[in-house]
C-alpha cells in the first residue's frame, strides 16, 4: 500500500474516533443523568413544594421550581412570539427583498443569538433597577424573552422564507391585503415550522439558568402573581447541588433528570413536527 | 479508416437509484483520435464520459455494470485502484473549476500528489504544460497569483494544463467550451487538434458544428441508448439510423 | 369595508416596522444600558487597574479583574483546544465520507446535544469529570487537584460547543462546489488529498468562522463552568488549578452586589465587557460566513 493510502486510513480512523467520542459523550451525559437521577426520584419530588428544612434533607419536592419554570418559560415564549412573529412576517412579506433593513435585522438577530445568557440576565437586571422592579416572575420573563427572541426569530425566519412566492401572489391575486395574506396564508402554511421554532425557544428558555439568576429570584412557593419571585428548575438543581448534604444532592440529580426529560420531550416533538413539515410543504 | 482501440466499452449499464442512465452501451473508442459523444441533453453523454474515469462512483446511489477496458485493464473491476485510472485521464469540465490556489500550484497539484517534490522538475512541468495549453505567455509573470483571477477562458486553459501535467493518455472533455466566449472556445478547439497526435481525446458536446470541426469518430446517444457510432464522415454524411439523421438535421434536439 | 381593510393593513405595517426596527436595535440598547450602569466605577478607577490588577476585594473597593479574565481565557482556551480537532474531523467525516443516512441520523443527535441545558452539563461535570480529574488525572501528573479546575471547565465547555462548530463547519464544507472536488479527484488524488488540499483550503474562512462562533459561546457560558471550575479568584498556573471565569463571577455575586458600593457597577461592567467581546467575535464570524455564502453563489 502506498503512503497516501496509509495517510488516508490514519485520518479515517481519527475521524471515526472523533465522531465516536462526540456521540459517546452525548450518551454518557444522558446515561449519567438517568442512572444517578432515577434512584432519587419519587412522586413527592414532582407533587410537593419544599417543606421546612427541605434543603437540609427533610421532606418536600420541587413542584415550585417545575411550575415556576413552566410559567416563566411559557410567559417568555409568549412574549417572544408577540415580537418575533410580526418581525419575521414583516421581513418576509412587507419589506422589499434585499433591503438594508432586512439585512440589518437578520444580522442583528444573528449577533443577538451569540450573546451569552448571563448578559441577558445582567441587562434584565438593569431594566428592573430602572423601573424599580424586584426580582420577580415578570423580571425573569423579560430576561428570558430577550434570550429566546433571536433563537425563535431565526428559526421562524428560516421556515417562512421557504413559503413559495407563488402562494403569496395567488393570495394577492384574490385581492387579499398583505396583512390578510400574512396571517391567513403564510402563517398557516408555515405553522408546523413556526410551532417548532416556538418549541425550540421554549426548551432554551426552560433550561437557562444564568439569565434568571438575577431576575426571577428564588422562592419555595408557587408564584401567584407576576410580581412575585419565582423558582426555576435549573436554579433548583444548582442550589440543591450546592448544599453539603448528600440526600439533597441526590435530589439535584433527580431534578436534573426531570429537566432533561422535559427537554427530550420538547426536542422529540419538534423533530416530529419538522418531518411532518417537510412532508407537506408545497415546493 | 482503421483505428486502434483505446477504450473498449462493453454492455455498460448505469443506474441512478431506479433510473437507468445508460442502457447496454458497447462501443470502441479509437486511440489518438478525437471522439465526440453527441446527443440531446440528459441522454447520458456525461454519464458515459464520467464512467471512463469512474467519477460517477461519487454519486449517491449509483450502480454500474458491464466492462470498460483501458489498455486491456477492466477499470470497472472494484479491485482496481481508482486514483491510478484517473491519473491516466485528464478532465475538462463544463465550467472551469480552478483549485483554490495559485496558477503555479494548480498545474503542480497533480504531479505533487503523485509524489514529485523536486522544485526544479515542478518548474519544468509547469512551464511545459502551460506552454502546451498556450497560456504560458499570458501568465509567466504572475504564476503566484490566485488562479481565480484569470478570465474564464484562461481558467479553462489552465484546467487543461493541470490535466496534462499528470501525463495522461486520455483527455476527457465534458462540453469544455460551453462556458466560454467564441474566441476562447476556438483556442481550446485548436489545442485539441494539436494534442490529438499524442492523446486520445473524448469530448461530450451538444454543438454539432463543434463535433464536425473536431471529431474523427462520433458516438450518438439518445435517452441512454447508443443509437449509432462511426467515423465522423459516416455519421455526418451518411447516417444509417433515422434518429441520427433527424438529430443531425435538427428535427429532434 | 374596503377602506377599513386597507387601513388595518397600513397600521399593521407601521407597527411591524416599529417592532422590527426596535428589535434590531436591542443589541445597542443592551450595550448602552450596561454602559450607563458601569459608569460609576469607570469614573473612579482607571481602566488599566480594572483590567490588570489582581487584587479583588470589593469590600475594600478594590476591583482587579485580571484573575477572572485569565480564568476565562484559560477555560475557553482548553475548551477550544479540545473541540477544534474533534469537531473538524467529525465535520469532515460527516460531509465527505459518511453515507447519507449516517448524516441524517447524526444531525438530530448533535442537535440534541445542543439542546441540553447548561445546568445538566454542570451536574454531569460534577458527577463524572471532576472526580475523574481528582482521582486519576491529577495523581497521574503527580500533583493534587480538587478536580474543580480549568480542565474540568474546559472539557465540559468543549462538549457544549461541539454542536455549534460541527453544525456550521459541515454546512461550510457542503457548500464547497462538488466540481472542485471532482477536478482534484480527476487528477488521481485520493479523497483525503482532495479534502486536505482543496476542500479544507476552500472552506478555511468558513471553518474559522465556525470556530470563532464556538469560541464566543464558550466565552460567555456561565452555569456549567461555574459548577465545575472551582471559582478561586487567583490566576491559574496550570490546567489542574481552579479558575474563576468572568461569567461565573457575575452569576455568583448576585446576593451581595447591591449592598457593597460600586460592586454592582463592577459586575455590570464585566457584563458589558463580555457583551462587547462576544459581539466582536460574532460580528467577525458572521461577516466571514456571509462572504463565504456570497463567494459561492
Amino acid at each position: 500500500m502506498d503512503r497516501r493510502k496509509i495517510e488516508e486510513n490514519i485520518f479515517k480512523g481519527l475521524m471515526n474516533a472523533s465522531m465516536l467520542i462526540i456521540l459517546a459523550s452525548l450518551v454518557f451525559i444522558l446515561v449519567t443523568i438517568i442512572v444517578r437521577g432515577l434512584p432519587a426520584m419519587n412522586l413527592a419530588m414532582i407533587t410537593q413544594t419544599p417543606k421546612g428544612g427541605y434543603y437540609l434533607g427533610k421532606e418536600g419536592g420541587i413542584l415550585n421550581a417545575i411550575v415556576g419554570s413552566l410559567y416563566l418559560a411559557g410567559g417568555a415564549t409568549l412574549l417572544a412570539i408577540l415580537i418575533s412573529l410580526p418581525v419575521v412576517l414583516y421581513l418576509n412579506i412587507y419589506s422589499k427583498k434585499g433591503s438594508r433593513l432586512v439585512a440589518f435585522t437578520r444580522f442583528s438577530f444573528d449577533v443577538l443569538w451569540g450573546v451569552p445568557s448571563i448578559v441577558y440576565g445582567a441587562f434584565g437586571f438593569t431594566i428592573m433597577l430602572f423601573f424599580g422592579l424586584r426580582a420577580s416572575l415578570l423580571g425573569g420573563i423579560i430576561a428570558v424573552a430577550l434570550l429566546v427572541l433571536p433563537i425563535m426569530s431565526r428559526a421562524m425566519d428560516e421556515v417562512i422564507r421557504m413559503v413559495p412566492q407563488e402562494l403569496l401572489e395567488s393570495s394577492y391575486a384574490l385581492g387579499a391585503t398583505r396583512l390578510q395574506t400574512a396571517f391567513k396564508v403564510v402563517t398557516r402554511q408555515a405553522l408546523p415550522g413556526i410551532l417548532t421554532a416556538v418549541l425550540i425557544a421554549f426548551g432554551r428558555g426552560i433550561g437557562d439558568a444564568a439569565s434568571v439568576i438575577f431576575t426571577a429570584g428564588f422562592t419555595d412557593y408557587i408564584p401567584y402573581s407576576l410580581l412575585r419571585p419565582a423558582a426555576t428548575l435549573p436554579l433548583a438543581i444548582f442550589f440543591q447541588l450546592g448544599t453539603p448534604f448528600p440526600e439533597v444532592q441526590e435530589r439535584a440529580y433527580a431534578s436534573a433528570l426531570i429537566l432533561t426529560v422535559i427537554i427530550l420531550i420538547i426536542s422529540i416533538v419538534s423533530r416530529i413536527l419538522i418531518t411532518r413539515f417537510t412532508k407537506h410543504i408545497v415546493k | 479508416m482503421e483505428f486502434k482501440t483505446h477504450i473498449r466499452v462493453r454492455n455498460v449499464n448505469v443506474f441512478y437509484g431506479k433510473e437507468q442512465a445508460l442502457k447496454n452501451v458497447s462501443v470502441d473508442i479509437p486511440d489518438r483520435r478525437i471522439t465526440a459523444i453527441i446527443g440531446p441533453s440528459g441522454c447520458g453523454k456525461t454519464t458515459l464520459l464520467k464512467s471512463f474515469n469512474r467519477l460517477i462512483d461519487t454519486t449517491d446511489g449509483v450502480r454500474v455494470s458491464g466492462e470498460i477496458s483501458v489498455d486491456g485493464e477492466n477499470i470497472l473491476d472494484p479491485k482496481v485502484e481508482v486514483t491510478h485510472i484517473r491519473k491516466k485521464m485528464g478532465l475538462l469540465s463544463q465550467k472551469p473549476y480552478p483549485l483554490p490556489m495559485s496558477i503555479y500550484d494548480n498545474v503542480a497539484y497533480g504531479p505533487r500528489i503523485h509524489g514529485i517534490k523536486d522544485k526544479k522538475r515542478l518548474d519544468e512541468i509547469v512551464e511545459r504544460y502551460l506552454r502546451q495549453s498556450s497560456l504560458w505567455e499570458e501568465v509567466r509573470d504572475r504564476l503566484r497569483t490566485p488562479a481565480s483571477r484569470l478570465s474564464v477562458g484562461q481558467q479553462q486553459r489552465l484546467c487543461l494544463a493541470r490535466g496534462l501535467a499528470v501525463e495522461p493518455e486520455i483527455i476527457l472533455g465534458d462540453e469544455p467550451t460551453s462556458a466560454l466566449d467564441p474566441s476562447s472556445s476556438q483556442r481550446i478547439e485548436q489545442r485539441f487538434l494539436e494534442l490529438k497526435n499524442q492523446y486520445t481525446i473524448v469530448i461530450v458536446t451538444h454543438i454539432l458544428r463543434q463535433a464536425r470541426r473536431l471529431a474523427d469518430y462520433v458516438i450518438f446517444l439518445y435517452l441512454g441508448e447508443l443509437i449509432e457510432h462511426g467515423t465522423a464522415e459516416a455519421i455526418f454524411e451518411n447516417p444509417k439510423e433515422q434518429m441520427t439523421r433527424e438529430y443531425i438535421k435538427g428535427i429532434i434536439s | 369595508m374596503q377602506t377599513k381593510r386597507l387601513l388595518k393593513d397600513r397600521i399593521a405595517s407601521k407597527l411591524m416596522l416599529l417592532l422590527t426596527v426596535s428589535s434590531g436595535l436591542i443589541v445597542f440598547v443592551m450595550a448602552f444600558g450596561l454602559y450607563q450602569r458601569s459608569r460609576p466605577i469607570l469614573a473612579i478607577k482607571p481602566l488599566s487597574e480594572l483590567l490588570f490588577s489582581t487584587s479583588w476585594h470589593p469590600l475594600r473597593g478594590e476591583f482587579g479583574f485580571f484573575p477572572f479574565i485569565m480564568g476565562t481565557l484559560w477555560v475557553t482556551g482548553v475548551a477550544v483546544a479540545i473541540a477544534i480537532p474533534l469537531c473538524l474531523l467529525t465535520a469532515i467525516y460527516l460531509s465527505e465520507y459518511a453515507h447519507r443516512w449516517v448524516r441524517e441520523w447524526t444531525k438530530p443527535l448533535i442537535d440534541l446535544l445542543a439542546g441540553i441545558p447548561s445546568v445538566v452539563y454542570g451536574v454531569w461535570g460534577v458527577l463524572i469529570i471532576v472526580p475523574l480529574i481528582k482521582d486519576y488525572v491529577a495523581p497521574f501528573c503527580g500533583t493534587f487537584s480538587s478536580g474543580y479546575s480549568v480542565l474540568a471547565g474546559g472539557v465540559v465547555l468543549a462538549i457544549m460547543v461541539f454542536p455549534i462548530i460541527i453544525h456550521v463547519s459541515v454546512e461550510v464544507f457542503r457548500s464547497v462546489p462538488y466540481e472542485v472536488r471532482e477536478a482534484s479527484l480527476a487528477l488521481g488524488a485520493t479523497k483525503w488529498q482532495t479534502v486536505k488540499h482543496v476542500v479544507m483550503r476552500k472552506a478555511l474562512p468558513g471553518v474559522i468562522a465556525a470556530i470563532v462562533l464556538g469560541l464566543s459561546r464558550a466565552f460567555g457560558e456561565t452555569m456549567a463552568v461555574l459548577m465545575v471550575a472551582g471559582n478561586v479568584a487567583k490566576v491559574p498556573s496550570s490546567i489542574l488549578d481552579p479558575a474563576y471565569p468572568l461569567p461565573a463571577l457575575i452569576a455568583n455575586n448576585y446576593g451581595e452586589m447591591l449592598s457593597v458600593p460600586l460592586y454592582d457597577s463592577a459586575l455590570l461592567l464585566s457584563s458589558l465587557a463580555l457583551l462587547l467581546v462576544v459581539l466582536f467575535f460574532n460580528i467577525i464570524s458572521r461577516v466571514i460566513l456571509i462572504r463565504v455564502e456570497r463567494s459561492i453563489q
